[in-house]
């Protein structure tokens, strides 16, 4: 028996498209757009003006505050102007404009593809390093992965858990970065590990990437510490909770961090990431993208810089079908649809999927049948169908009673609902105000 | 016979029994309560609507009971009226509020703003503004998706369904406030009713820069500054690209309706503007 | 670009479900019992079967179209499943006009009253059984033998539970029970049948197990101890299982999505709930047929199981290593 986590849980059809194409990098474009908000938590303050010269790796936006990243010019040129625009939040928000010319790279930075093993920092030069170099969850959530690192008073890490689980339905930029850059990501995880000050790391790999799970086996024969669990295929197996379920078959508390399991999960992608900015003083500025859906004409995995424009990427794909019907920034289960392809890939964008007119819209809500198939799926173990009510009619208390603010988001309850009810819709609606409310209580 | 009087007996027994209890626990538990809180709940409107900034009729009128004076409180619902016999109940004066109504400051249609996307999510707009910023590259303006027709108490605002855009019944809006919780997009305002329900406001929202805004709608605030100019009161005010009129300032000469190039300045139940042929006697109606 | 992108919440695909997709995957499930029905009872099972469905869907039309004003959602099938039902548990020689009044009925006050699908705290069919039940005790109790059994046509004779209750030295064997040659309603006779019909479900995913197998298991549990102290023939939990419309019950009843618990937890208390009244009405009570009775108790159960019995919330209940 594989391992899974064992609450809920879907298996929508994996259309992994893009599966076996090979990192391909993408042209860079006269102007990008580099939002100054890229992470959660506090938006970066632009430390360059209008007309500023910059290389690429030049810090644009300096962090403010604990939770918040730096942000780096992804592009050599000169900072056309600091202006508002639409980002993949759906708003317009701060940006950097610059106009590129040519491709200088910062002189610290190490650009050659030789692989650089040894690593003699120490726990906190490591994280300073990671903090410098602005890096966040590659998954998705974008959170700033020195936060991550630096664990609360009083607790102790025992084991860093690795993310390649990648549950998504279409997205294959992780699964391509394992079978490229295999033993980065594993010298990645050493210094992770060292960051974290543990001496047991376990990558998490669903089983149908075989040949990534093959492949790390291999590799990590010469990584002693480091072991490759396959796992079930299952969504929302890349949820932090749920990965930890499945790999160490402990279950976080609700409310609590992964910490207090001993567990720090991190992503693939944000390993290379680390190996890159420690090893190569490389700042996050490119990352993979999928681009994919069903009628694009040639479903691809892209390294783009920051703030290319994902109309670039989808061109570089074959250019935007005529039956586009909607364009999502990450994965179908959890990513945002965008009103508009115009907008900047950040260090958060794993993905740019196409759904095809047909199967863009949702059906018509009808009534709850209460066939409890929700409830049955969820992987938090909460009640949606009663969630979405309690949210509809404003009942907080109770909602907060019946856990809403577990919720993962991940979308399970929505996609199963056969009365088409937009569950996720409501719940993350009323996660957000219970959320709130409990905030104002703790002041 | 005799059990006919042994069963009075026995009930009646019982009956006194349980009111002596009833009467013990009722002292012991009495809870005293001011004698003038009845009939000042009594003479409010009774819709618990929340307007006032207390949870419901009656906590309204235990905090009428319990304050000083009567200035900071008001029933918007009432109005002037209930407060004077509110005021009157409790031997205290009530300070006249100026009537409010509910403004929505978004003139969005479809016709002046494109729509260029398909919302496609739950009907909600909270759910729609955790999403993005709307369907037209307005950022500021109204979703129309109901969200203040679905708070509304008194059935007052509607979102037409050509439009998209909500709007207010006079007659039946009491200004309770609800609406404005409501918007996700702060579109809604309170505003004086003013007189013969005369009031002058700018409907739009949108913060963008002129070039963007106008873009994005036909009838968008530009923030070019005409109407703060023109204005002899110094009522209107331009932030964030954005003009807006102080009703406390604003003694509705009109002056800045005509100015506004992109009309986005409205003027509600004024009479149709006289053409300017014989000139007979002061245009001046209103004092 | 000319046509407008679409831009919604997460997520952006679905799963396909539909309510149409489960309640026609219920209805495939009940076929072998109804080709078993008609191979007992002939011609009358498919006139009765047929007229109940009718009655069913006009109701349900009728109700929406014309006094609720809103779009039929007669295609979905849920009402077509409560006519089957409803057929499924009325005598064979039932009049036509006493099931029309059942239909109306079960759709009518047992459903669209409380707002339709999905609202209703009574499963329907069973609601309107328990009507003609105790509206036309006679009719509804008078089961004509089976048309491959019976001597004469419209011979009635009593069912198995009856002959436990009143007469336990007429029993029918097990085997027969299993493979439907005793009397009674017109679906409740091939244990066999229901039980393929069970398995589909199971396979398809359209219900979870726990429902009917916590019934079943409570009626054998709780008949078995009985019949340890008193072992007659009346106490045989075999017959227990196998008899009357415990099995239609336990898969096509209790199972309907709108009137049971939501959490597995939930269901199974409510499957341990049913077995339990079933098994009291039947050995105590004063009819010989308890399954309808302590499904719609339990219904009325359902929504306080709900409000008390938590799904297993993850992180609170299991144990980590």
């Amino acid at each position: 028996m594989l391992k899974t986590f064992r609450i809920g849980g879907i298996h929508p059809k994996e259309n992994k498209l893009s599966a076996g194409k090979s990192i391909e990098s993408i042209p860079i474009p006269s102007e990008v757009i580099v939002p100054l908000a890229q992470h959660i938590g506090a938006p970066c303050q632009p430390v360059v003006k209008r007309g500023d010269p910059v290389k690429v790796g030049t810090l644009l936006g300096k962090s403010v505050g604990f939770v918040s990243a730096n942000i780096h010019s992804p592009v050599s040129g000169k900072v056309k102007k600091i202006d508002k625009a639409y980002d993949s939040s759906g708003y317009k928000r701060d940006c950097v404009f610059i106009n590129v010319e040519n491709d200088e790279w910062d002189e610290s930075i190490d650009t050659t593809a030789a692989l650089v093993r040894d690593c003699s920092l120490t726990s906190k030069e490591i994280i300073d390093k990671i903090f410098a170099a602005g890096i966040v969850g590659m998954g998705g959530a974008t959170f700033p992965t020195h936060v991550k690192l630096t664990p609360p008073p009083g607790t102790k890490a025992e084991v860093l858990i690795i993310n390649g689980v990648e549950c998504e339905p279409y997205l294959t930029a992780d699964h391509t970065l394992m079978m490229e850059k295999t033993e980065e990501i594993l010298v990645g995880i050493e210094i992770l590990m060292k960051a974290v000050n543990v001496n047991r790391a376990v990558i998490g790999i669903e089983n149908n990437k075989r040949d990534a799970i093959d492949k790390f086996k291999q590799f990590a024969k010469s990584y002693p510490t480091i072991e490759v669990q396959s796992l079930k295929v299952q969504y929302p197996q890349g949820g932090e909770k749920q990965l930890i379920d499945a790999v160490l078959r402990r279950q976080v508390p609700s409310g609590a961090l992964p910490i207090s399991v001993g567990a720090v999960v991190q992503n693939v992608g944000t390993a290379f990431a680390v190996y890159e900015a420690v090893q190569k003083n490389k700042p996050l500025v490119e990352r993979v993208v999928t681009v994919t859906g069903k009628h694009v004409a040639n479903p691809c995995n892209v390294l783009s810089r920051i703030g290319v424009p994902l109309t670039d990427l989808i061109d570089y794909a074959g250019g935007l079908p005529e039956t586009t019907g909607k364009v999502v920034s990450g994965g179908p289960m959890m990513g945002k649809a965008i009103a508009r392809i115009d907008i900047p890939v950040t260090k958060g964008t794993s993905g740019v999927l196409i759904i095809p007119t047909l199967e863009a819209r949702r059906k018509l809500m009808k009534d709850c049948i209460k066939c409890g198939k929700c409830v049955n799926i969820c992987p938090m173990g909460l009640n949606p169908t009663t969630l979405m009510t309690l949210t509809e009619y404003e009942v907080w208390e109770k909602a907060e009673k019946e856990k809403i603010t577990d919720c993962i988001e991940c979308g399970s309850c929505s996609y199963t609902c056969p009365s088409d009810r937009p569950l996720l819709d409501y719940i993350r609606l009323g996660k957000g105000k219970v959320m709130g409310i409990m905030r104002a209580r703790k002041n | 016979m005799n059990m006919m009087l042994m069963a009075v007996g026995i009930l009646g027994a019982i009956g006194a029994g349980g009111a002596t209890i009833l009467y013990f626990i009722g002292q012991k538990f009495k809870v005293y309560e001011d004698p003038r809180i009845e009939p000042v709940q009594e003479a409010l409107p009774g819709v618990n609507c929340g307007g006032c900034g207390f949870p419901g009729c009656n906590s309204f009128a235990i905090a009428c009971v319990e304050a000083e004076s009567l200035e900071e409180l008001n029933c918007p619902v009432g109005g002037a009226d209930t407060m004077a016999s509110v005021a009157s109940i409790l031997g205290k004066t009530a300070t006249k509020a100026a009537k409010k109504i509910a403004v929505v400051r978004c003139n969005g249609t479809c016709e002046h703003r494109p729509r260029k996307n398909e919302y496609d999510g739950a009907t909600n707009c909270a759910i729609a503004a955790q999403l993005y910023g709307g369907d037209s590259d307005c950022s500021f303006g109204c979703y129309g998706l109901g969200d203040c027709e679905a708070v509304c108490p008194f059935d007052a605002i509607h979102v037409n369904p050509v439009t998209l855009i909500p709007e207010v019944d006079e007659e039946k809006c009491t200004a309770c406030n609800k609406c404005v919780v409501a918007c996700p997009k702060n579109i809604i305002e309170l505003r004086k009713q003013g007189p013969k329900s005369r009031r002058i406001f700018v409907s739009c929202m949108n913060q963008d820069k002129g070039g963007e805004a106008r873009k994005a709608c036909d009838v968008a605030c530009i923030g070019c500054g005409k109407c703060e100019k023109v204005c002899p009161f110094e009522a209107i005010t331009i932030a964030d690209n954005l003009a807006y009129i102080d009703d406390d300032k604003c003694r509705l000469c009109r002056k800045c309706v005509p100015v506004c190039p992109t009309n986005s300045i409205w003027e509600l139940n004024f009479p149709p503007p006289r053409k300017k042929e014989p000139k007979v006697e002061s245009a001046d109606v209103e004092a | 670009m000319e046509n407008k992108l679409v831009v919604s919440p997460s997520p952006h695909v679905h799963s396909g479900d539909t309510i149409a997709k489960n309640m026609y995957g219920v209805l495939i499930a009940l076929v072998p019992a109804f080709l078993v029905s008609l191979y007992v009872f002939g011609l009358n099972a498919l006139i009765l079967t047929v007229a109940s469905v009718l009655f069913c869907v006009i109701t349900e039309y009728v109700i929406q179209r014309y006094m609720l004003k809103r779009i039929p959602t007669i295609a979905d099938g849920s009402a077509i499943i409560t006519g089957i039902l409803l057929a499924f548990n009325v005598p064979s020689n039932l009049p036509l006009w006493i099931l029309a009044i059942g239909a109306i009925a079960a759709i009518g006050i047992g459903k669209m009253s409380f707002g339709g699908l999905g609202n209703n705290i009574f499963n329907p069919a069973l609601l309107g059984r328990v009507f003609l039940l105790i509206s036309f005790p006679t009719q509804m109790t008078s089961w004509p033998l089976p048309s491959t059994m019976a001597p004469v046509d419209g011979a009635t004779a009593a069912t198995v539970l009856e002959n436990m209750k009143y007469n336990p030295e007429a029993l029918s064997s097990v085997s027969d029970m299993f493979f439907g040659l005793e009397s009674g309603s017109i679906g409740e006779m091939s244990a066999m049948a229901l039980l393929l019909g069970l398995i589909y479900m199971l396979w398809k995913r359209i219900i979870t197990w726990h429902i009917p197998v916590s019934i079943l298991v409570t009626v054998g549990l709780f008949t078995a101890s009985i019949y340890l102290f008193d072992p007659s023939p009346a106490n045989n939990p075999l017959i227990h299982l196998l008899s009357g419309g415990l099995l239609l019950g336990a898969i096509f009843m209790a199972t309907d999505y709108a009137t049971s618990p939501l959490s597995k937890n939930g269901m199974l208390i409510y499957g341990v709930g049913i077995g339990v009244v079933t098994v009291c009405i039947r050995l105590w009570g004063a009819y010989p047929e308890g399954v309808s009775f302590a499904i719609l108790l339990m219904n009325a159960l359902t929504p306080l199981i709900n409000m008390y019995v938590k799904p297993k919330r993850f992180g609170e209940v299991v144990k980590n290593v």
